[in-house]
């Protein structure tokens, strides 16, 4: 568990785009009558995407909307920890993976480099306030370790130089590729598949 | 090792077209409706007897699981599929729901009928977004393609929603999943009542892991038989590894259950980097498994009996591979990190106690504890383990124990050094 609350210096209001506005009524239409509290996280996440944080007056607006108590809304906030409860970086907030299997492909030395690169602690924003970090749990995409997720995307198979080189594009604002950086397809053995060496076939023969 | 032929995922890897096209000419949604047919008792009847157990850790066989479902129950029926992969070491159901989705949702619906739901839950982890967004891109195929959906051409009416989280390994417990769902924060429930009496929304409920639904079709379309003819009695079937840490080439990987620990590594991994004589230990079935050191990795079989047997388990088979070169008290106090974050915190035992653990592992670490502690930390993940709610308390005691167990004379070496460093300093 950790401990997180709610940023001290909050926006005046909330409101959804019209676009965003449509979408969470389709979200809450896809769960049955009564239990309209099943979207909290998705309309939470819409609101974080659309705001860049969450903040407290979404949180209320969001309670509004599904009929929740505000503090059952402020409950799902601060216990998922994707939500973050204070401003990010405006270019890129980075999640690097710490977890073991990161940790022994060499994570360590990315998270040192954020803290050269962007800002000493984790969640603090760098002096232009375009980028922060934060070290984050095992992201599920442990064999192209190490790793790290940038908004919707992960970077997977990374090391120093790979990663010097991320933070030099997102500087420049070059686009990235998502993915892994070493250009192996996806969790095939980097030498090259040792299975599925064949077309795929039908897999229907009874035996 | 396993044939191509016998293998399930053959787009696992993404060489191919995920859409209905490219998962059609693999073999997905053909006659469907002809194994609908069937019949309930059918299916079920087939899952029992290919033997298949459950590939979200626990190893439960789903067959028995499916027919816990009480019969004739007002109520609706749902199945609820655990996709949240948290599990460190784990990242195999990200390759289903990426690279084969259809396999993922034709099984939802073959698993549904079977159990008279009419809904199905697909719950993601809240970091897996491309995942989701491919997921859902294949779920909207298949209604365009009235595969599911209201009057759809299998004759089962049925429903899947994708569902998300937003970052809590708790989740993936199946009644923290349940409550997360609901619109609450996902606290482990205590049992019983069991999901299938009192599941979600109060409703019957079985919650199965991604892989153990998405190999169903092909179970049925090729028979029980075939399924229970791979791996070894009581650990049948195919089963996707994900081998991570210090081997020459990571990756996922299907293979037949049971296959040699080294095979596993040496035929698909490239091997243990510098070779298997520097190979340390492995940690078998992701990061709540204790570790195996090198000397019993030698002829060790890959599947939930024989690794119980060494006090570990195949758990999710994410393999952790460490080499010579690791600091083994470092790695498992990383992990003991881990469980500590990740606690719900509504145990005491489990809440306390992984920030306990984590605090002295972490001095251990530096050598900056004493030898006694060592007996106390032993002492202390036995009070964690079987006093909690849910088996994260046992996932955070038991790789500690498997240091104690197998690596105290590195702690006392550390120990020890620590001291000589600061009697040095002080002379
Ligand atoms: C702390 C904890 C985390 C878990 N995480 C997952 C998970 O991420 N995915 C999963 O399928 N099962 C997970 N499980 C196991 C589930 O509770 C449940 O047993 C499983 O989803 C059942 O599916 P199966 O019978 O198909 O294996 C977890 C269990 C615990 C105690
Ligand atoms: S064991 Fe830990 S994670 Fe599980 S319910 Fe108790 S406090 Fe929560
Ligand atoms: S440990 Fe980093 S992705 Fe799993």
């Amino acid at each position: 568990m950790a401990v997180r609350r709610l940023y001290p210096e909050q926006p005046l209001s909330f409101a959804f785009t019209p676009e965003n506005l449509a979408w969470a009524k389709r979200e809450i239409a896809k769960y049955p009558a009564g239990k309209e509290a099943s979207a909290v996280i998705a309309l939470l996440w819409r609101a974080q995407e659309q705001e860049g944080w969450t903040t407290e007056p979404a949180i209320r607006a969001i309670a509004d909307m599904l009929g929740m108590a505000y503090i059952r809304v402020l409950e799902i906030a601060t216990f998922y920890t994707m939500f973050q409860l204070a401003p990010v970086g405006r270019k890129a907030h980075l999640q690097v993976c710490g977890t073991t299997p990161c940790m022994l492909r060499g994570s360590e030395a990315l998270i040192d480099m954020c803290k050269e690169h962007i800002a000493e602690h984790q969640h603090e924003l760098s002096q232009d306030g375009d980028f922060s970090w934060e070290e984050v749990e095992c992201l599920g995409c442990c064999a192209n370790a190490p790793v790290v997720q940038i908004g919707k995307d992960t970077y997977e198979d990374l090391d120093p130089e790979l990663f010097a080189k991320m933070l030099r594009d997102l500087r420049a604002g070059k686009p990235l590729k998502p993915g892994s950086q070493t250009g192996r397809q996806t969790s095939c053995p980097a030498g090259g598949p040792t299975t599925l060496l064949d077309e795929p076939k039908r897999g229907t023969e009874k035996v | 090792m396993l044939q191509d032929k016998d293998r399930i995922f053959r787009n696992l890897y993404g060489f191919h077209d995920w859409r209905l096209a490219g998962a059609r000419a693999r073999g997905a949604w053909d006659n469907t409706k002809g194994l609908i047919d069937n019949g309930q008792d059918w299916i079920i009847n087939e899952v029992k007897a290919s033997g298949l157990r459950g590939r979200g850790g626990a190893g439960f066989p789903t067959g028995l699981k499916w027919s816990f479902m009480p019969k004739n129950d007002p109520r609706p029926s749902y199945l609820v599929i655990n996709g949240d992969e948290s599990e460190p070491g784990s990242c195999k159901d990200r390759e289903i729901m990426r690279h084969d989705p259809h396999l993922l949702i034709e099984g939802a619906l073959l698993a549904s009928f079977a159990m008279k739901a009419h809904t199905c839950f697909i719950y993601l982890r809240g970091e897996f977004i491309r995942e989701r967004e491919r997921l859902q891109a294949a779920v909207d195929e298949a209604y365009d393609a009235k595969l599911i959906g209201k009057d759809n051409l299998n004759g089962w009416d049925f429903d899947i929603v994708v569902h998300h989280g937003a970052g809590a390994y708790i989740c993936g417990e199946e009644t923290a999943l349940i409550e997360s769902i609901e619109g609450k924060k996902g606290m482990p429930r205590l049992k019983p009542p069991f999901p299938a009496n009192v599941g979600l929304y109060g409703a019957p409920t079985t919650v199965n892991n991604v892989e153990s639904i998405a190999v169903v079709p092909d179970i049925l379309r090729r028979g029980g038989a075939w399924f229970a003819s791979l791996g070894k009695p009581n650990n049948t079937g195919t089963k996707l590894f994900q081998i991570s840490g210090h081997v020459n080439n990571p990756c996922v990987v299907e293979e037949e259950m049971g296959i040699p620990l080294r095979d596993l590594i040496d035929k698909h991994c490239g091997g243990v980097r510098g070779g298997w004589d520097n190979l340390l230990c492995a940690i078998p079935g992701g990061s709540s498994m204790p570790m195996i050191p090198a000397e019993q990795c030698n002829d060790l079989t890959m599947d939930f009996d024989a690794l119980v047997k060494l006090k570990s388990g195949l758990g999710t088979a994410a393999v952790i591979v460490m080499d010579k070169s690791t600091d083994i008290i470092k790695a498992i106090t990383r992990i003991a990190y881990f469980y500590k974050h990740e606690s719900c915190g509504q145990c005491t035992p489990c809440r306390e106690g992984t920030g306990w653990m984590f605090r002295v592992l972490d001095r251990m670490q530096r050598g900056e504890a004493e030898k006694r502690e060592i007996d106390l930390l032993y002492n202390v993940t036995k009070q964690v383990e079987g006093h909690t709610i849910c088996a994260l308390g046992d996932a955070a005691a038991w790789p500690v124990q498997g240091l104690i167990r197998n690596y105290r004379h590195v702690i006392e070496e550390r120990i020890e050094a620590h001291k000589a460093i600061v009697k040095e300093a002080a002379e």
